[in-house]
């Protein structure tokens, strides 16, 4: 044991001391009417020393911890499916039955999972978006948020003050978030990487802090509420018409209220917007376009000497990601019926790259997955909810060292040749 | 008679106060191979950057087929014929071969969104076209086995034939090659003497080659210009600068 591993484990053992305990060791407290410090409590104090010690024996013997990180068989996740000939025949039938399945699930399941896929196909929706800009062009942008919040508060604000529908905003809403990514892209053609990662997050931050002070036009922070549920070719789902004359989904089936219809129905957009999505993204990462937006990211300088004008091609991937999310943010303000800038903070946008970067970088399967895992784990994980950021940290560093190239990282397409 | 297809006079390039290239004066006509030899940090690549368009000259002229192109874009330059490869091989590494052919392709291809993602016919007959024209050049430099490789994987030497085969496909008029012999053995590099006689006599391209290999230069360049120190020290067949007495000081100060 060399002494530079024992320097290490003491220094990060101290470290580990310190900050637990700041925040868990010592707790403001009332204590009636002053404000008193209170220590933990012995059962607490076990839980630190006990961290503490794992952290300084993970120190010491990192060697050894490393291999066995290694030794862990990696999930091969290209092994578990079909070869590449019956895959190519499964494939259609297989997306069918992905798809059939999807529509008849909810009807089955509670209210609260319906819900809860709803959710997830939202941070789909944005995880592809933001992965055209990210995993694809490689331009890292940390605000992506703000291309979500546009959205949103596009379809509120036209929705509150124009009383215009769900269906006609979702293509001005996708339409105005695209400007906002067209808009940002021409400051930051000439950035690249941490220049970029901070004029993003600035971005992020400015459309936030607009939408928190422009108080007259968006309520500031208290946002907006009673926004308009999406109708079905005018059919509401609400117990009774808001407009007069307007029938009620219920009513028009003869079928009694409930209010599960309303989940399901939003459920059902979801999948419809994210099979739109994930169809669109896919020809175009097979598109000359996103081609091009890969050959950014692998060698700028070798773009620009075959012809490519690479700021087309940048404006275009920041302008088709920040569509997208502006698409989930219009669905999103209209399955809330409440927004506000509270929804649009940057831990979004952190969530959203975790995505893309745990999904596999530039791949669609992967990202779904990841962004299953990231909504549905919370959600499992409810009686941490205290340790929840913790134990989201903890799934980063422990995925980046188990598996740094992402879950299922992308595959190159395979091209057929004519044999000459 | 064949006709002047590149003319560069009086080029230079300042970086603040240091002048990498002082007044270099160039002409290629079609269908010839021409050299440019010097000592290292002549300013040779600093040539091939004013040309190309990476850098703008602070002084001086290019005309390609009559035409001034000294200040336009770099991506402008290369739309018009004039297309190169780096001294430090730049591929397209995560991207397979075949991708790579392609993307060089981008601006036959790119022709509007909706056509691709409809996938009209017009758009299939132009990505068959593109796909057989990079078949046809992967054979050309002998990698089309190796299509759906990704390029980053490549040998060293098939990487260099790889970004000369990207370059072919934009269908160029002319082609700077920026050292290609650089790091290969002595058969492959009697392989790309072969490739670029070829695309001289078969291909009718003309070529602008950057090299240190003394017996690749001397033996397929229709004329050699030497630099030293961002000035033009002569200019010649390969027999008049083997007998240039100042080529040779140039040449052994440096060692
Ligand atoms: N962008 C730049 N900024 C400042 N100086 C530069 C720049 N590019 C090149 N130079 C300088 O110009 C001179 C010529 O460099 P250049 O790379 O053109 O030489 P070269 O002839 O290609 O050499 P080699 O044979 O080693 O490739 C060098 O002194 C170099 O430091
Ligand atoms: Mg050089």
């Amino acid at each position: 044991m060399n002494s530079s591993k024992l320097y290490n484990a003491v220094f990060a053992a101290g470290i580990s001391f310190i900050l637990a305990c700041l925040m868990i060791g010592v707790k403001l407290d009332t204590d009636s009417t002053v404000l008193a410090v209170k220590g933990a409590t012995a059962e607490q104090w076990a839980w630190i020393i006990g961290g503490i010690a794992v952290v300084f024996l993970s120190q010491l013997f990192s060697t050894q911890v490393d291999a066995l990180f290694r030794a862990i068989p990696k999930p091969d996740i290209q092994a578990l499916l079909p070869q590449q000939q019956k895959f190519a025949t499964l494939k259609p039938w297989l997306i069918a039955a992905i798809i059939v399945v999807m529509m008849i699930w909810p009807f089955m399941v509670s209210r609260g999972s319906v819900d809860l896929a709803t959710l997830t196909l939202i941070y789909i929706m944005l995880g592809l978006g933001l992965n055209i800009v990210v995993g694809l062009a490689g331009l890292l942008d940390l605000g992506f948020v703000a291309f979500y919040a546009v959205g949103a508060y596009t379809y509120a604000l036209l929705s509150q003050y124009f009383g215009m529908s769900f269906w006609a905003c979702l293509p001005i809403s996708a339409g105005l978030a695209a400007t906002f990514g067209f808009l940002l892209g021409f400051p930051v053609l000439r950035l690249r990487g941490d220049y970029l990662a901070i004029v993003t997050l600035g971005f992020g931050e400015i459309i936030r802090i607009l939408l928190n002070n422009w108080t007259s036009l968006t309520g500031g922070p208290n946002g907006i509420s009673g926004i308009a549920k999406p109708t079905l070719f005018g059919l509401e789902f609400n117990r009774r018409a808001k407009e007069e004359g307007a029938m009620t989904f219920h009513e028009y089936f003869d079928m009694d209220y409930s209010s599960s219809y309303k989940v399901i129905f939003l459920y059902l957009i979801a999948v419809l917007l994210v099979i739109c999505v994930i169809y669109l993204i896919n020809r175009l990462m097979r598109m000359p376009i996103g081609r091009a937006w890969e050959a950014l990211r692998e060698d700028e300088i070798a773009c620009r000497s075959l012809g490519l004008n690479r700021t087309a091609i940048k404006l275009s991937a920041f302008t088709l990601g920040a569509s997208t999310a502006g698409f989930a943010g219009c669905f999103f303000a209209a399955r809330q019926g409440f927004i506000s800038p509270e929804s649009f903070i940057f831990i979004e946008s952190a969530i959203i790259l975790a995505i893309v970067v745990l999904g596999g970088m530039g791949s669609q399967m992967g990202i779904i997955f990841a962004a299953i895992i990231m909504t549905i784990l919370p959600e499992l994980a409810r009686e941490f909810s205290e340790y929840r950021m913790l134990l989201f940290g903890l799934l980063m560093v422990v995925m980046m060292r188990w598996r740094p190239q992402g879950l299922v990282p992308m595959k190159r397409p395979n091209l057929e040749l004519k044999q000459q | 008679m064949s006709q002047l297809l590149l003319d560069v006079n009086g080029l230079t390039m300042r970086f603040g106060g240091l002048v990498a290239v002082n007044g270099v004066n160039l002409k290629v006509k079609n269908r010839q191979i021409v050299s440019v030899i010097g000592p290292n940090g002549a300013g040779k690549t600093t040539v091939f950057n004013c040309l190309s368009g990476f850098y703008i000259p602070t002084e001086g002229s290019v005309m390609l087929k009559n035409e001034q192109i000294a200040g336009l874009k770099d991506y402008q330059i290369s739309r018009k014929g004039l297309v190169r490869t780096f001294q430090h091989v730049r591929l397209f590494q995560k991207m397979t071969v075949i991708e790579n052919m392609l993307v060089a392709q981008h601006r036959h291809l790119n022709t509007n969104l909706f056509s691709g993602l409809l996938k009209t016919p017009n758009y299939r007959r132009l990505e068959k076209d593109a796909m057989e024209h990079a078949a046809h050049w992967l054979k050309e430099v002998g990698l089309l086995e190796y299509a759906n490789r990704e390029a980053g994987n490549l040998a060293y030497g098939q990487q260099r034939r790889l970004e000369i085969a990207r370059c072919m496909v934009t269908q160029p008029e002319l082609l700077m090659l920026d050292e290609p012999a650089a790091g290969l053995n002595p058969n492959e590099t009697k392989e790309l003497d072969e490739l670029i006689i070829k695309l001289r006599d078969e291909h009718e391209i003309s070529i602008l080659l950057i090299e240190h290999d003394m017996s690749l230069v001397m033996g397929i360049s229709d004329h050699i210009y030497v630099i030293a120190q961002g000035t033009p020290l002569a200019n010649g067949t390969a027999e008049q600068i083997k007998g240039n007495p100042d080529v040779i000081k140039a040449y052994l100060g440096e060692e």
